[in-house]
């Protein structure tokens, strides 16, 4: 039966301020089912505040096979990278 | 058995944890055979919720063990739906047959944790305020999925619509005393899955009674078996 019920990506906000962060997939027959199976699977040690959920057919994904082409350029560009910059004291997110 | 005729004031207690737990039992039997990964822990979830609040009543009623283990079938006060089969007959396992009895089942319960949480005894509020929240979650469970059944397929609407009609008789004593605002519950959900409200017919009761059908014997023997043969023991 699962083969034909849609597949969902899941992703999940830790806590207010932060990113929803990736957090895995499942099946469900429609948006508002993932939604509750999402909050049985993935939240039910607390683990967020908010869930977003994606149909994975609506997710379009870099192949492997471009890898080189997509990813390789970025690896000399060292002035892209914020290295030469202080850090402040207490900041946590940069 | 003498210790709960002296304390009446848990009676309502008593028979709240007793639905809790025998209700957990029954949905433990969709472990590892729900129709989808999620939706078995989701039945998991909602049966170790359960699991929970009965544990939570029946310490306040008295010692947990000896309730949930020592009572035959005469000593429980749980309504009869909460013992029943989740399908047609014994030993069957029909979903939409769940989710009818989740959603008439989940709808009581959130009604009389909400009467618990707001009541004078600050421990048994206690109980019944992290309780409700929990039967919130349950009654949109169930209802999601009386909504999807109602309205799928010519034959999920036909199964779940026998479903309703079995079990219908037994809201009377499940809702005795809350019946309106229970209606006022389930009612709407029925109508919006396109739903026949069945007509008030039959009322089984007696389980309040401890006068249980013969399905709870069963459930029982299985719950009880391990504590009978090894009493005390201990994980």
């Amino acid at each position: 039966m699962t083969s034909d019920v849609p597949l969902w990506e899941v992703f999940v906000r830790a806590r207010r301020g932060l990113a929803h962060t990736h957090a895995g997939s499942l099946h469900a027959p429609d948006a508002d089912m993932a939604l509750r199976h999402a909050r049985d699977l993935y939240t039910r040690r607390q683990e967020g505040v908010s869930i977003w959920v994606v149909p994975a057919t609506e997710i379009t994904a870099s192949s492997p096979d471009e890898k080189d082409s997509f990813f390789d350029p970025a690896a000399d560009k060292i002035y892209r990278h914020p290295t030469f910059y202080e850090l402040p004291e207490g900041v946590a997110h940069l | 058995m003498s210790g709960l005729a002296e304390r009446a004031t848990t009676v309502d207690l008593l028979a709240l944890g007793d639905d809790a737990l025998i209700a957990a039992q029954r949905l433990a039997e969709w472990v590892s055979r729900a129709p989808t990964l999620e939706e078995d822990v989701a039945l998991a979830n909602i049966a170790l919720d359960q699991l929970g609040a009965a544990r939570m009543l029946l310490a306040t009623a008295g010692d947990e063990d000896e309730l949930a283990y020592r009572r035959d079938d005469r000593g429980f006060r749980n309504c009869l739906l909460a013992e029943l089969p989740l399908g047609p007959g014994r030993g069957d396992l029909d979903f939409g047959w769940t989710m009818t009895w989740l959603l008439m089942l989940s709808a009581a319960q959130l009604l009389r944790y909400t009467d618990l949480a707001a009541g004078a005894d600050e421990h048994a509020a206690g109980i019944g305020a992290k309780a409700v929240k929990e039967s919130t979650y349950h009654l949109d469970h169930a209802t999601q999925w009386m909504l999807r059944l109602g309205g799928g397929t010519e034959q999920s609407h036909r199964r779940v619509q026998e479903a309703l009609d079995g079990l219908w008789p037994y809201g009377h004593e499940l809702a005795e005393g809350i019946r309106d605002r229970w209606l006022a519950l389930v009612e709407p959900v029925l109508a919006e899955a396109g739903l026949t409200r069945p007509a008030d017919r039959w009322r089984p009761d007696g389980g309040r009674a401890g006068r249980h059908t013969e399905h709870l014997s069963f459930l029982l023997a299985e719950m009880q078996s391990l504590h009978r043969a090894h009493p005390g023991a201990q994980w």
